[in-house]
């Protein structure tokens, strides 16, 4: 049977849409498995019996024993949780205090501050180390766990002021002065209302910030002295002797903490 | 005790080169139900927060129970408000929100528990302490914001359009329900709205607004029947406005000459000149038609449109070559008021009181 003209072309476009669609979705699925599938195997090969080869001799739990049972990592697993610990506690005060100021305040310098404040999210890693280092080396500051505290606060005020900033957007004001129409004064104001509203975002911000300090290898690579060792720096000076599975258990346990500490951050700030 | 729950004296306010409101002197009376009428963008809103204390006036000063506020924060004003939005607290339950005033006067817990359960009785959501804001409906979040104010037993009650997000028929219900609780507790209320017909049904006394100024203060049948100005006529109910210029005035009385009819105006003030262009304001109500003319002042028309609106009957009438009037006929029913049909030739007729003559 001879189609008309116009239905056989509209079959041959519908078919080409359809190749496309095909091909979309081959292309997402490709991404996806060069994104994960190097961690599948990390996380495979944590629990291999064999240690020298790639080949699978069999399902076992002895890295993660060992791993639990190695002194060194376990201090720099400490100092790591230090660092975290304190950064993420200063830079959550700083930065939501930061963030209220800015939004909250027209001030002369208010664009500029703006722009210098995203600065350490914009700059590579690699110079803010390379900065913070010839500030403490100028200033004579001893190297160790300080300066890595100090370092890793530098960067996340940042990034908790921008989570937090991003729920003052949306803050209602008029809720603060029905506070303050209902006998709240200023303070009252921000602890019955302001800060409780803020919160997801403030825990949000601080989660992130606590990943980002754990997840840090080049400031403190830079910044840390002889003594303090994070995790990331032990894990690089375990890796030069090869890759162990230690490392492989290690990473996996590793990976999982942060996709739980991101599901949570996300959980809070969207709430 | 103060001669005015609140007075503003001379308070004006600018945002920037913007007069939000100008020179607004004003006196509300204790226990009144007070109305702010006029157009969105008016400066309703913004006299309400200068008098909450959340804008601080340009210049002028703000009395509260005789007291002159200065820069009193509003934590310190004895005034509570309902927001146009409600702006109940998200975070907290029903009981929280309405709690909250007491609890930042330190009350004691009982007497706090005693006071929030007569107020959420008050406006009828007992039982409903537990919810969340957002799981009330738009009708029940107004009561809570309603509620969280009266429990403080405020001097005065603050009110911005409460009514506004609710559909027509709650809101009827609404401004009844208003208008008792508002005598029952006997607070002065402060009651912000666009809608004339709203605060005709609420108001001891209105106040019509108009780019920032106080046009008329008055009860709602003195601003109805006695509209001072061209636009107090025409925001409140529907009127016709009639351009004429006087060619006579006796005693109170003017003849006015619009576009070829003479017409005999009643209510004229004080001032008026022959050969003074001016408006004459009629209700539609307050006209009437008749077949034949009833009197040597009847003006003769052409009806040009009938519309039936079940309570009553408007007719478009053409008057003279260019003027066109709105008449509105009771639909009696029995016979009392005629009835027209397009193009028939009717007699306009009114008492000349009911013609108004404005020169504003
Ligand atoms: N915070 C403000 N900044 C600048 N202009 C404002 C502010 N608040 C109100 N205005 C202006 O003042 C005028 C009156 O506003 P408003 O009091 O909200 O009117 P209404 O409540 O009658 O609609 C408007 O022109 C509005 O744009
Ligand atoms: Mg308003």
């Amino acid at each position: 049977m001879k189609l008309p003209n116009k239905a056989r072309a509209g079959n041959r476009s519908r078919r080409a849409s359809g190749l496309l669609r095909h091909g979309l979705t081959a292309h997402g699925v490709l991404c996806y498995v060069f994104l994960y599938l190097p961690i599948l195997v990390l996380v495979a090969f944590s629990f291999n019996a064999s240690r020298y080869s790639g080949l699978w001799r069999g399902f076992t739990l002895q890295w993660y024993e060992a791993l639990f049972s190695n002194a060194a990592l376990g201090a720099a697993l400490r100092t790591s949780l230090v660092v975290a610990l304190a950064s993420t506690a200063i830079s959550t005060v700083l930065g939501t205090a930061v963030a209220l100021g800015l939004e909250r305040f027209a001030f002369r310098f208010r664009p500029l501050m703006d722009v210098l404040l995203y600065l350490p999210i914009i700059i590579p890693d690699i110079a803010m180390a390379v900065m913070l280092l010839l500030f403490f080396v100028l200033t004579r500051v001893p190297l160790g766990v300080g300066t890595i505290v100090v370092s890793h606060v530098a960067f996340n005020v940042s990034y908790v002021a921008l989570v937090v900033r991003a729920r003052l957007a949306y803050f209602d004001i008029s809720l603060e002065e029905a506070a303050q129409d209902l006998y709240a004064d200023e303070w009252q104001t921000f602890r019955r209302v302001t800060l409780p509203l803020l919160m997801p975002g403030i825990l949000g911000g601080a989660l992130l910030a606590f990943t980002l300090s754990l997840d840090d290898f080049v400031i403190a690579f830079f910044v840390s002295g002889p003594g303090a060792t994070t995790l990331p720096l032990r894990v690089y000076s375990m890796i030069k002797l090869g890759v162990t599975p230690e490392i492989n258990a290690l990473s996996s346990l590793m990976l999982l903490a942060s996709i739980g500490l991101i599901a949570l951050s996300g959980a809070l700030s969207r709430r | 005790m103060a001669e005015y729950a609140v007075e503003l004296r001379n308070v004006s306010k600018f945002f920037g080169s913007v007069a939000a409101v100008r020179n607004v002197t004003l006196g509300i009376r204790e226990g009144e139900f007070f109305s702010l009428l006029g157009p969105s963008g008016c400066g309703k809103t913004t006299t309400l927060r200068l008098i909450a204390g959340f804008e601080l006036p340009t210049a002028g000063e703000v009395y509260i129970g005789g007291e002159l506020q200065g820069d009193t924060p509003p934590y310190r004003r004895p005034v509570n408000t309902v927001f146009q939005n409600y702006a109940l607290f998200p975070h907290m339950t029903v009981y929280e929100n309405v709690a909250f005033g007491l609890r930042m006067r330190r009350l004691p817990e009982n007497e706090i528990r005693r006071q929030v359960h007569e107020a959420l009785e008050m406006v009828r959501l007992s039982g409903l302490e537990r919810r969340r804001p957002r799981e009330l409906s738009g009708g029940q979040q107004q009561r809570v914001a309603l509620a969280r104010a009266l429990v403080n037993r405020p001097r005065v009650l603050l009110l911005d359009e409460p009514l506004g997000a609710l559909d027509q028929k709650l809101r009827r219900a609404m401004q009844l329900e208003l208008k008792n609780l508002q005598q029952q507790v006997g607070i002065t209320f402060i009651y912000v709205t666009h809608d004339q017909e709203e605060a005709m049904t609420m108001s001891d006394r209105i106040a019509v607004m108009d780019q920032g100024a106080i046009l008329q203060v008055g009860t709602p049948a003195e601003i109805y029947e006695c509209p001072a100005s061209r636009f107090v006529a025409d925001f409140i109910g529907e009127t016709n406005l009639l351009e004429g210029k006087v060619v006579e005035v006796w005693d109170h009385h003017a003849l006015v000459l619009v576009d070829g009819a003479r017409m005999v105006c009643g209510a004229v003030p004080e001032g008026v000149r022959v050969g003074q262009r001016v408006t004459v304001a009629i209700r539609p109500e307050r006209i009437s038609l008749h077949a034949q003319p009833p009197g040597p002042l009847a003006i003769p028309g052409i009806v040009r449109d009938v519309v039936y609106t079940g309570a009553d009957i408007r007719y478009m009438v053409r008057m003279a070559d260019r003027v066109t009037v709105l008449v509105r006929s009771p639909n009696t029913g029995n016979g009392s008021t005629p009835h027209f049909l397009r193009n028939e030739t009717v007699y306009l007729s009114w008492r000349p009181e009911s013609a108004r003559l404005l020169v504003a």
